[in-house]
């Protein structure tokens, strides 16, 4: 099956690949199928950076590549509405390959779930 | 160094020139029907017909009068599993066969299954994906009419015990047909010596053109009979009716010749390549895994898991090497390796499986090149994988529960 040169691209140079340390504030959920870890860092209410490791095929690994780019300066808000086909059309992914994208979005939806419970839990300690 | 590097032999292999040297003539100049009797251009095409049926019989030990051409193992498998089962149907309807068979021969005995025309026991593989001789013993009645097991096999080319499953054949009285595509022309092929009484085996995997293929029917002790599957001129010996492909047969007979003359020096010499392959990558890498039998297996065959990472995405960081994975993301299915599903491996590793398949026209230049960028990219691919990481912080991946998707 022949890449996109978007999916290509993203895997010859993922963006934002990495873990935070384990001191730094980082929030992460493992999926399934194939397994992705999507960490952010968040400032008032604004995502300041992202990090993915992604087990997983080509698209898989653009797919999360790309999620950690659009996340960075993105407010929570903005970020629940990254939909998987958005992420389809950028890397022009093809129909056996859109689970990777739903893999994303997941990974995303997870990711700020996270943080808002982990939030929430602060702010009720106070 | 050329790129891309072909080392997916077997899926195919590139043609001998030799080969097309021989088939050239048979195109243009020397069209005749090896069927038409009654005049040169017949006789000249027949001619060379029976001299490839020659060649082909003799690189397995059969008689040329043996050989039914086919277009490729695939119409040998079908047409042993359907004729052998319709032939005999008066005597039984029951087939012994392997789950890591190729689809040929396991989606050809499902069809059967399901048309009510024969009931089939998958015999399970040991670790290495070799069959146990007495399994098969064990699963003969008095209404098997068939054994179909593979000589080597495709994906992890480990070599079945086929002589012994061919003894209990004949102890038994039950006919035995082998798919020996990955094997003959690789390894010493005896028809005699195995008590094979089917064979399929194709030219395009030896170094031959494509399209063209051969059943070995045994022609006594005991005399095969088959129904044919296709109607027509009642070429073959009634079994396998349609003008012969006379260029491709040429072909056939030729690449069968050079694997006879071949074979010892070739096979010695691809192992070795193998062998360097194998260690080169093994050493460098942690958790790396032989899939397959470290012996009993075809000498041009590497199948390798690497943990953590997935098997696409190393074909995808090395497009310039061709080669194939167990991964379920390069089939159609979604599905990772059924082969080595069968030998017990664990749905990652056969996620993370590459077969390597080394073959005639390779070189060790390719090979240091293959080790060299195998090692590059799996380490590269681990640094990206989060299972790598969990692992190397102590987690046990067994543990850990995955949100459902």
């Amino acid at each position: 099956m022949a890449y996109s040169d978007k999916v290509v691209d993203h895997f010859n140079n993922p963006r934002n690949m990495g873990s935070f340390k384990k001191d730094e504030e980082g929030v992460g959920a493992p999926e399934c199928g194939d397994v992705m870890k999507l960490q952010i860092k968040v400032q008032n209410d604004t995502i300041v950076d992202a990090k993915f490791k992604t087990f997983g095929c080509g698209s898989a690994i653009a797919s999360s590549s790309l999620a950690t780019e659009w996340l960075k300066g993105k407010t929570l808000d903005e970020a629940q509405k990254i939909k998987n086909t958005d992420i389809v059309q950028e890397l022009n992914l093809p129909p056996v390959k859109i689970h990777c994208s739903v893999l994303a979005e997941d990974a995303i939806k997870a990711a700020l779930a996270d943080y808002q419970k982990k939030a929430d839990h602060n702010e009720g300690t106070k | 160094m050329k790129f891309p590097i072909f080392l997916d032999n077997h899926s195919t292999t590139p043609m001998d020139p030799r080969v097309l040297e021989a088939m050239l003539p048979y195109f243009i100049e020397k069209f005749g029907n090896a069927a038409s009797r009654n005049h040169a251009f017949g006789w000249e095409a027949e001619e060379a017909v029976e001299r490839a049926r020659k060649q082909i019989g003799r690189l397995i030990r059969a008689d040329a009068k043996e050989i039914v051409f086919t277009s490729g193992a695939t119409e040998s498998d079908n047409l042993a599993l359907k004729g052998v089962l319709e032939m005999y149907k008066e005597k039984g309807n029951h087939i012994i066969t392997t789950s890591t068979e190729h689809r040929a021969v396991l989606d050809t005995a499902k069809s059967l299954e399901a048309k009510g025309l024969a009931t089939v026991t998958y015999l399970s593989v040991d670790k290495q994906g070799r069959v146990d001789p007495q399994a098969v013993r064990n699963a003969i009645t008095d209404k098997t009419v068939l054994i179909s097991i593979m000589l080597a096999n495709n994906e992890i080319g480990t070599i079945n015990p086929v002589q012994e499953i061919g003894k209990i054949a004949k102890e038994k009285g039950v006919l035995f047909h082998c798919d020996a595509t990955q094997g003959v022309g690789k390894i010493p092929v005896d028809v005699q010596a195995m008590g094979i009484d089917l064979m399929s085996f194709s030219a395009h995997k030896i170094y031959g053109p494509k399209g063209i293929g051969a059943l070995y029917v045994r022609k006594k002790n005991p005399r095969v009979r088959i129904a044919a599957q296709m109607d027509g001129g009642g070429h073959e010996r009634g079994m396998r009716s349609g003008t012969l492909a006379v260029p491709l047969i040429v072909g056939f007979g030729k690449a069968c010749e050079l694997c006879e003359q071949e074979m010892a020096a070739e096979s010695t010499r691809l192992a070795a390549m193998r062998d360097r392959l194998q260690a080169g990558i093994m050493a460098a890498l942690e958790e790396s895994y032989l899939n397959g039998h470290p012996t009993h297996r075809l000498p041009g065959n590497l199948n390798i898991s690497f943990a953590y990472v997935e098997g696409e995405s190393l074909l995808m960081g090395m497009k310039e090497i061709a080669l194939s994975s167990g991964s379920a993301c390069t089939s159609a299915t979604l599905e990772p390796s059924y082969v080595l599903r069968a030998l017990g491996v664990g749905t990652e590793l056969a996620h993370s499986s590459i077969r390597f398949g080394i073959g005639r026209f390779n070189t060790e230049e390719e090979i240091d090149y293959t080790i060299k960028k195998v090692i590059e990219i799996v380490t590269k691919l681990r640094e990206m994988s989060p299972l790598y990481e969990m692992a190397k912080e102590g987690v046990d991946l067994k543990s850990v529960q995955w949100a459902a998707h």
